[in-house]
């Protein structure tokens, strides 16, 4: 690239002026809230009722951050530690059943790392008469 | 005047607490325009507040080999220079509190003060960073104090006086006379960037290069004493040059003298900000070359212009 | 005459406002001329070859992706290139374009990031705010094509993981559009204003010569006018069906490496056009195998900062056996005591950001050659070292109580 011979400093003032005019392209997090688009992976939500206990996410998380436990028949829960998620959406793609899903939710920061600790219960057992309703889901507490 | 109005005008108006207090909203509006010109928010109004009283509760510590009754005094110098300088700037009338002929010496020699503390403060904290820093601010001083002197002679020069006061009564006289001196207002304001330290002239103190410069080991209220003697120094050198190069709307009602005076110090402070936006750092041996080669020269072509136009009237 | 009594040792490092990862530049100075510079790495090393060996390849990806946070891509593709040389897979033409999108958009926002810390060093932090807003543009669309801001995670065995719908090419299209318009204005900015060519001419100088003979890559050597480039001489991905020029520059110095890097984004600009004109149709993986035949291969990869380096070792588990990663500014970073040489103290931050240091790419195992201090320990030996080296300073680790979580 050639070099332009006359050179004088202040060479921005226009685009600074201008800016004192613009809205400022500061965002004002946290007071407006700001959304993830589409498919962010975000916490990792998973859908028990679904699940088969497979272990297969539990073999392919590369942080050892997801553990899927037994407790009863057809039931299992699963529990997350995320401060060692990667969120790398591995457990999504590799669940046969598709239990798994990254949620948009991005502000996971807490004061107490047990609190990082998830637990996603299992489905209530099927009662003979009544239909299964879906399991809920406890919140992480931030 | 009396002890009574003597003690309100050093401690109250226009002495220390006006001077803090227009201090910290002169940092404030130096912040929010650096802000803004770089398409940001900037802080709120009540930041350099906010930011003195967060430093008066942190801990203070002394590093083991520095002097000590010098690193403890350094920043009371400094602020108490800034402080006292006030009284001899005319401010919106054509007197200061304490004229008398020879103050623009004086002025000029206490604003030199802050930069010496700079210098001490750094030098007896026998830090490695705190020993560049000082020695980059007190070579600094050999570049823009001389330009800074010769272009605040200029317009003495033409008034034939040595005192602030009495150039602003001068100018007040012959109205339009002080466009004389623009080149002059260009020197001063790029020298007021070097004593201030502000970018581009802020060797002393890169961030970058040196951590803090002279301010490396200092902490708690002595840390928050040197910034607000730099704040006060800056609407003590904004003033200064206000009334010696800006001298009109002077001799107006109290009220709207006040709103004149607060505009021109707004004014010189925005210009201030704009060129810290706009500049790169210089190396301390690029910044002396500059002022020599040509800050200086346009100071001295300044007092040959008024020597001439002396000459005229 | 240089005074050996009046020289100073100044400390740039480990911790130093200066360096954004922690590195040790012990410099000798006189007043304010540089005499010489010692180096030390090793602040960040993580052992991360060491774990990969212990993880499967597809969990090994996403380690190495977390390597470096800004050249993240890079490295995962350089290890996943290599792994699938040694499977013998063959992936789409299709992933091979994605590949190549998401590293010509890393690269923008690499060099966009060296913009802003370059402007940073020299206490110019309008420059640093103006090029960070823009490359907000890069990120927020890396959010949108990947799923992240950073470490993107778009690599699988076998191609990528993600399609790129073709609803997407206009967004992609506008935003590089945009992001040109504001190249063109920094190129014009480094042009002509005064203080940036004062700080930045006649810094860091480095001579061809110098260049090829420590080994330079990337834009610090192309800036001495050595013309490397791996994306031209041994091309990966898709780039030999691309059409680019490899931006040099005879200046040598900071100016040099400024004036290489402004022309690469233009010239990425152009390229990412050509990958949206030319995206072939077709599958993005190919199904591939869990366990990896025994084989090595050596991957290199035109990171933003230079070549990057991967070798892998496979042994017919679903575990490497060996990962090795040099970074390009393991490279880079012997040249940097070259290039302080006779320099100001001034000059060191804006030198060494002109490598684009990423130390923590650069902190992997060396070995030294002809180092009479060195010794080389086993696994076990290591630990007991370590043990010995902490009860000699008084720390006892039995009476050590880890606070808070007891599971695993």
């Amino acid at each position: 690239m050639a070099r332009t011979p006359w050179r004088r400093p202040g060479r921005m003032v226009p685009s600074l002026l201008r800016s004192l005019f613009r809205h400022p392209a500061t965002t004002r997090y946290p007071f407006v809230k700001w959304v993830m688009p589409e498919d962010f992976r975000g916490r990792p939500v998973v859908h028990t009722e679904n699940c088969i206990g497979c272990k297969m996410c539990v073999r392919n998380c590369p942080s050892g951050a997801i553990d899927i436990e037994k407790v009863g028949e057809k039931q299992f829960e699963a529990r997350i530690d995320l401060g060692r998620c990667v969120y790398c959406a591995r457990c999504a793609e590799v669940c046969p059943k598709k239990t798994i899903e990254l949620t948009k939710d991005f502000e996971l920061a807490a004061f107490d790392r047990k609190t990082l600790k998830v637990v996603y219960d299992a489905p209530p057992p099927p009662a003979p008469a009544a239909s299964p309703e879906a399991g809920p889901e406890s919140d992480a507490g931030a | 005047m009396t002890v009574g109005s003597a003690v309100l005008s050093i401690l109250v108006f226009p002495g220390f607490l006006f001077l803090v207090a227009f201090g910290l909203a002169g940092e404030f509006v130096d912040r929010k325009l650096y802000a803004r010109l770089q398409n940001r928010q900037g802080p709120p109004w009540y930041q350099p507040l906010a930011d003195f009283l967060k430093l008066l509760g942190k801990e203070n510590v002394i590093p083991e080999d520095a002097d000590r009754p010098t690193f403890r005094l350094a920043p009371v110098f400094a602020l108490a220079a800034a402080v006292a300088s006030i009284l001899y700037i005319p401010l919106w009338s054509t007197t200061s509190v304490l004229p008398f002929e020879g103050d623009l010496i004086v002025v000029l020699y206490l604003l030199i003060i802050p930069t010496v503390a700079f210098f001490l403060g750094g030098w007896t904290s026998r830090s490695v960073f705190a020993t560049i820093g000082a020695f980059r601010a007190i070579t600094q001083v050999f570049a823009y104090e001389i330009p800074l002197f010769v272009a605040l002679l200029a317009p003495a020069l033409l008034a034939n006086t040595w005192s602030i006061s009495g150039i602003a009564a001068y100018y007040a006289g012959h109205p339009w006379l002080w466009l004389v001196n623009l080149l002059g207002f260009g020197v001063a304001l790029v020298s007021l960037l070097g004593k201030l330290e502000r970018v581009p002239f802020d060797t002393p103190e890169a961030e970058t290069e040196i951590v803090a410069g002279s301010f490396t080991e200092y902490s708690g209220r002595r840390l928050a004493f040197f910034r607000l003697a730099i704040d006060c120094e800056a609407i003590v050198g904004a003033s200064l040059v206000a009334a010696v190069f800006l001298p009109f709307g002077l001799g107006l009602s109290p009220a709207l003298g006040i709103l004149v005076y607060l505009a021109k110090v707004l004014f010189v402070l925005g210009i201030l900000a704009l060129l810290r936006t706009l500049f790169a750092r210089l190396r301390i041996d690029q910044m002396v070359h500059f002022c020599w080669s040509v800050v200086a020269p346009i100071a001295f072509l300044q007092i040959l212009i008024n020597l001439v136009v002396r000459e005229l009237i | 005459m240089p005074d050996k009594k009046r020289t100073v040792r100044v400390p740039i490092g480990p911790q130093h406002p200066a360096l954004k990862e922690p590195e040790s530049f012990m410099v000798d100075l006189q007043g304010e001329k540089i005499t010489s510079v010692a180096l030390r790495l090793g602040y960040n090393h993580r052992g991360i070859e060491k774990g990969c060996e212990e993880r499967t390849y597809m969990q090994d990806l996403f380690l190495l992706e977390r390597v470096c946070g800004i050249c993240s891509h890079s490295h995962a593709t350089a290890f996943i290139q290599a792994v699938e040389e040694i499977a013998g897979l063959e992936i789409p033409r299709r992933a091979k374009y994605i590949r190549m999108l998401i590293a010509e958009l890393e690269r923008i926002h690499s060099h966009l990031l060296w913009l802003g810390v370059a402007g940073h060093e020299i206490g110019f932090d309008t420059l640093l705010m103006y090029s960070w807003r823009d490359r907000e543009l890069v990120m927020d669309l890396f959010a949108e094509l990947t799923g992240n801001r950073v470490n993107y995670a778009m690599n699988t065995l076998g191609g990528v993981r993600r399609d790129i719908a073709p609803e997407q090419f206009p967004h992609i299209q506008k935003i590089v559009d945009a992001l040109e318009e504001r190249t063109k204005y920094y190129i014009e900015l480094a042009m002509t204003e005064e203080t940036l060519a004062q700080r930045l001419s006649g810094v860091g100088y480095l001579s061809k010569e110098d260049a090829i003979r420590l080994g330079a890559v990337g834009p610090t050597s192309r800036a001495s006018g050595a013309d490397r480039d791996t994306r031209r001489d041994d091309p990966y991905a898709a780039y030999d069906e691309l059409d680019f020029k490899v931006i040099t520059d005879d200046h040598c110095d900071v100016f040099g490496r400024t004036v290489v890097r402004l022309g690469e984004l233009m010239q990425t600009y152009s390229m990412i056009r050509q990958i949206l004109k030319q995206m072939p149709e077709g599958p993005i993986a190919v199904k591939a195998p869990l366990k990896i035949p025994a084989g090595e291969a050596v991957s290199r990869y035109e990171a933003p900062r230079g070549e990057d380096v991967h070798y892998v070792r496979a042994n017919g588990t679903d575990k490497p056996e060996r990962v090795k990663v040099r970074a390009p500014t393991l490279a880079n970073t012997q040249s940097v005591a070259k290039m302080l040489e006779d320099g100001y103290l001034a000059d060191l931050p804006i030198v060494v950001a002109a490598i684009d240091p990423c130390f923590s790419c650069t902190d992997r195992t060396i070995a030294v050659r002809g180092d009479r201090d060195s010794k080389t320990m086993g696994w076990e030996e290591l630990v007991q070292y370590g043990v010995r080296w902490y009860r000699d300073r008084g720390v006892d680790p039995s009476r050590i109580k880890v606070r808070g979580d007891e599971s695993a």
